[in-house]
């Protein structure tokens, strides 16, 4: 009997402490955000097809991109691929019947759909107009939309990452099966370790900042408000110190799913996979030294800014080492290029370019002209969307006949990702083209000489709503009339495929003992 | 579902695998597992004062004179009556871990509710505390009338009441956690799997105890010789 055949009820559901049944819960819950968080990008596409601010009003549009912003952030990507990939698959991965707290893991997912209905009540009320990064003294002492509710939602979510990063820590390192040592784990799950570190030691910090930011707001003291002897600059140190880890958090996961597609479908061990792991603690802990790159142009010391320019360039070094290791692994591989594969291919060059530009960002005197222009919007969104959404849905489809038990049609697929890649493409890079010409991000009006990019920019849009609405149809539609799967649908080697598709609600019948290398597709490299 | 894992599964843990570590005593991996989430809570609870604590170091940095008198305002006698009290709560707390640890359910329950009482008595001296800071007029925001260098005064009682605020908040969940543990201890006898809840408790309570004994020097020990 398996996981879903548990019990049919919705109270089944909602009391279920099955990690894998708390995985599809909170991939409802990201969903619905994630289709809330397009729908105003949409309407900020629109709204920018023509220079004039026609179609919504000044305020609007700061809403609208403040709502993108805090939902995609906060209630999509952070949770993304830990919550729903990672509660599922991790502790099958280590070969587990469940994580170690299963009763704290369905209590975030309550505390996830709390923070929620702050965030919805903060738009249904008319919304927030400070933009993702809450600064003051706009948020504290200026503007006059829902801060609070918005805030409160944040920093109620916050806790349902800590919850979820606690829980793989421990799970991690108490439930590993019989040999499986730190060294046979794979990849996703090193990924997933190693993003829970930053969960836990990262979102406490962004809590207390929020907490100030809501006093000095309520009670009109300034911490952070200069007029009140604060200082607007302690809050962005603040701020950037999670918020820079934050982006770690999204994109550590999509690299391991990536490493796990890629090798697969290259039938082909990973190449470097110590490596691949040192980088990925590497990345992690570069990750909590470089937030000062995002004040290059605060007024913070100069010599601050030399040195967080410096520890950024150093980010670079891990990453560069993943991409030529997936490079590498693909060298000489049989290569079958599935969906899941052309999502990870799609990832690696689209986290290619994101981070390459990111280099320019972090060299200072360029950075001075780029800051706040549609060159960074165009950075960060090769990273979260090409990156880590493209992985998102590379894993969604890479194991969707073992969360599901059925397959989806290969076909439509490919057609699915190809859309997806154009339309991303499309959508974005003629932003990298305004923000070296100087379009300035966060304006609902702008020049008449930018509205040929800018309408390219808008026609990708487009694409790529077709693109994520394909996945939701054909996805959907083999829940039902899709083929059953086979526990091993692509031959491949991890502890998951072991057992049944779905799997039972125990994970494996019998617990699974390890005494191989991860990733062994040649079968001369068996052991190690 | 057996009878045995419904049993572990009350206690919220997930089962530890008897056909992998059949050479394990599921009691010890328990506890230890129990003791490794409450540590990286702890870690998070760290960061989360961290915070503050930068926000304070900001203020002390830019205007030390200022924090100096400011902290003149605050009450030092009550603090330190409250950091002997709260230390002393924490010395009942090791003894009552200890005592679970032998099993003396009785004992165990005992010192709990005085570890308890104790945290009670640090609520209600910072109660009485806030309510004289109240009358004084140093509530920034809401009641407010200190006249000299304002801005800096206005800072330091905004962090002071933040700060302290919230150690309360985390010793009023710890007080009601240790009287609902003690409560459960009061009939049936001791089960293992609830020593390990009683050490972590432990480690909660003493890291609510440790935040405190950095807030006592920072808001009330800055100048003494004012």
């Amino acid at each position: 009997m398996s996981y879903l055949e548990e019990g049919f009820t919705l109270r089944s559901w909602l009391t279920t402490r099955d990690h894998k049944r708390i995985g599809i819960l909170y991939a409802l819950a990201i969903t619905v955000f994630f289709f809330l968080g397009g729908a105003a990008a949409a309407i900020i596409r629109l709204e920018l097809l023509t220079p004039q601010g026609d179609l919504v009003s000044a305020d609007t549009y700061n809403k609208l991109f403040t709502i993108h912003g805090v939902v995609m952030v906060w209630f999509f990507l952070i949770p993304s691929i830990p919550s729903t990939l990672g509660n599922f698959l991790l502790p099958m991965m280590i070969g587990a019947r469940e994580v170690a707290f299963p009763r704290l893991n369905i209590i975030s997912w309550y505390i996830y759909v709390l923070g929620a209905t702050f965030t919805v009540g903060a738009v249904i009320a008319g919304g927030v107009d400070t933009g993702w990064t809450f600064y003051t003294p706009l948020s504290t002492l200026f503007s006059n939309t829902h801060v609070v509710a918005a805030v409160m939602g944040v920093f109620i979510v916050g806790f349902s990452s800590i919850l979820t990063g606690l829980n793989f820590i421990v799970t991690v390192h108490r439930m590993r099966a019989p040999g499986m040592t730190w060294f046979r784990m794979p990849l996703f799950v090193w990924a997933n370790y190693a993003t829970s570190l930053i969960l836990v030691l990262a979102t406490p910090v962004l809590a207390m900042t929020l907490v100030l930011l809501a006093t000095e707001r309520l009670l009109h003291v300034g911490i952070f408000d200069p007029a009140l002897g604060g200082d607007p600059l302690l809050f962005q140190h603040l701020f950037w110190f999670y918020s820079h880890p934050a982006v770690y958090i999204m994109v550590l996961p999509a690299m391991g799913v990536a490493s796990e597609i890629i090798t697969c479908f290259a039938r082909k061990r990973i190449f470097g996979y110590k490596f691949m792991c040192y980088a990925i603690l590497g990345i992690a802990g570069f990750g909590f030294l470089v937030w000062g790159h995002h004040m290059f142009v605060s007024g913070q010391s100069a010599y601050a800014g030399m040195v967080f320019s410096m520890l950024s360039f150093m980010v670079a070094v891990p990453s560069a080492i993943k991409v030529f290791n997936w490079t590498a692994t693909l060298y000489k591989g049989s290569i079958e290029f599935t969906a899941p594969m052309l999502y990870a291919l799609g990832f690696v060059g689209l986290f290619t370019i994101g981070g390459m530009t990111g280099l320019y960002l972090a060299a200072i005197a360029l950075d001075v002209h780029l800051t706040d222009t549609y060159f960074v919007i165009a950075h960060f969104h090769y990273i979260m969307v090409g990156g880590s959404v493209m992985a998102y849905l590379g894993g969604i489809h890479f194991w969707w006949p073992k969360i599901t038990g059925r397959l989806y049609s290969e076909a439509w697929g490919r057609v699915g990702a190809i859309t997806i890649f154009a339309g991303f493409n499309l959508t974005f890079f003629p932003q990298y083209l305004l923000g070296f010409l100087g379009m300035p991000r966060r304006y609902h009006s702008y020049p008449p000489e930018f509205q040929l990019l800018n309408i390219l920019s808008s026609a990708g849009a487009a694409v790529l709503a077709v693109g994520y609405l394909l996945p939701l149809i054909y996805l959907g539609w083999s829940l039902f009339l899709g083929k059953r799967a086979s526990p091993n649908p692509w031959h491949a080697r991890g502890l998951e495929w072991k057992t049944a598709s779905p799997p039972p609600k125990e994970n494996f019948h019998e617990t699974p003992e390890v005494d191989a290398v991860p990733y062994a597709y040649n079968p001369e490299e068996k052991l190690a | 579902m057996s009878a045995s894992s419904r049993e572990i599964d009350a206690g919220g843990r997930g089962e530890p695998d008897r056909h992998a570590r059949g050479d394990v005593d599921p009691r010890a991996w328990r506890e230890e597992t129990a003791s490794l989430g409450m540590w990286v809570f702890l870690a998070t609870e760290l960061m989360f004062f961290g915070g503050l604590f930068l926000a304070y170091l900001y203020l002390r940095t830019h205007d030390p004179e200022g924090v100096a008198a400011a902290s003149t305002h605050t009450h030092e006698w009550l603090g330190t009556i409250n950091t002997a009290i709260l230390l002393t709560s924490s010395f009942a707390m090791a003894l009552a871990v200890h005592a679970a640890k032998d099993a003396r359910r009785k004992a165990a329950q005992r010192l709990l509710v005085v570890t308890a009482a104790f945290g009670l008595a640090f609520l209600v001296v910072k109660g009485i505390e806030y309510g004289m800071e109240w009358r004084d007029g140093l509530v920034p925001g809401l009641r407010f009338t200190l006249a000299e260098n304002t801005r800096t005064a206005t800072l330091f009682f905004f962090l002071y009441f933040v700060a302290t605020g919230i150690h309360a908040v985390h010793l009023a969940i710890g007080v009601a956690t240790v009287l609902w543990i003690a409560w459960r201890l009061r009939a049936a006898a001791l089960p293992g799997w609830r020593v390990d809840e009683i050490d972590v408790l432990g480690l909660y309570w003493h890291f609510v105890d440790a935040v405190w004994i950095f807030l006592y020097p920072l808001f009330y020990l800055v100048n003494l010789n004012a």
